[in-house]
């Protein structure tokens, strides 16, 4: 569902027509399970998570003052619902990225450097969708620390603005920036090994 | 080449790729960044293999949904959006 059609949705439950209800909660129900699961790795979880924010959302629905931001404030209520359950995720410990964790080895051939990595650029856009490779990539956002997991599934999965993503969570924009591209660095290279572990692509070295 | 080796620019377009990728930079840093990419293939190589994470975050789609709403929990999220609904004067209850 497109952003516009959520704001539709919520303009039209704010100013009192029921008809929106079920479309909104089958929307942000699937939202927030998604990112709840990612984050604590727990269904049951995930799915009072996902019912708790929805109740908190119609209970204030009139304090959103503009629907335009009913993404964020959705995302802001589930990420307190989130950290209300308080238990500990069962993916990766917290940890801090470092920018060198990431920067991939080169060496050179015929005078020129060459990254080691997989040859990304062959690899079609519809083999990135399949769903051996959704698995690899579940896995790598769940692998990631939960500060820059959250980061990258509110700014990435969700689209949500450096600005709205630091509302959320009450990060600064620079912050916001900082781990996301730390995210990504560590997302991209889990899936650069997978690639060149099945020998899905030639290595871009060898 | 090792890392240490890395040349000086290499390792600030590194840095700045995500905010690149994302149009967060001022003119003047793309431009500089896109000129250091048009005579770097390890770093073009790069950025392409990180701009097509993000495009797989974004059609990301869930491994895993939840159940179907019982029609307990319906009831209790109907009756919050009811009785917020009848808490404002402006707008009277409906569905």
């Amino acid at each position: 569902m497109e952003r516009e059609t959520e704001i539709e949705l919520a303009r039209q439950l704010i100013a009192g027509e029921p008809e929106a209800f079920d479309r909104f909660v089958e929307h942000f129900r699937a939202k927030i399970f998604q990112y709840s699961w990612l984050m604590c790795g727990h269904r049951e979880d995930a799915e009072e998570v996902a019912q708790e924010t929805l109740f908190n959302v119609f209970q204030n629905f009139d304090r959103l003052r503009e629907p335009e931001h009913i993404r964020p404030w959705v995302f802001r209520i589930a990420k307190n619902a989130c950290l209300m359950k308080r238990r500990k995720s069962v993916f990766a410990p917290p940890q801090e990225l470092s920018l060198e964790d990431f920067l991939p080895a080169m060496d050179h051939h015929g005078g020129h450097p060459k990254l080691q990595i997989a040859d990304w650029s062959h690899l079609p856009d519809h083999q990135l969708l399949q769903s051996e490779m959704k698995q690899v990539l579940d896995r790598a956002i769940g692998e990631l620390p939960e500060h820059y997991r959250s980061v990258i599934l509110l700014r990435d999965v969700e689209e949500l603005s450096t600005l709205e993503t630091g509302q959320v969570l009450d990060l600064t924009a620079d912050v916001v920036k900082t781990r996301l591209h730390r995210a990504r660095l560590g997302v991209r290279q889990k899936l650069d090994e997978y690639l060149r572990a099945d020998s899905r692509l030639p290595s871009s070295h060898a | 080449m090792q890392f240490d080796e890395r040349t000086e620019k290499c390792q600030e377009v590194f840095s700045l790729l995500s905010e690149y990728l994302n149009l967060e930079l001022p003119p003047e840093a793309c431009q500089e960044i896109e000129t250091h990419l048009a005579g770097c293939p390890p770093c073009i190589e790069f950025a392409d293999s990180l701009r097509k994470t993000v495009e797989l975050c974004r059609s990301y789609k869930p491994t895993e949904l939840p159940e179907p709403i019982g029609k307990q929990a319906r009831e209790q999220l109907l009756e919050a959006y009811r009785k917020m609904l009848s808490a404002r004067k402006d707008i009277s209850p409906s569905g």
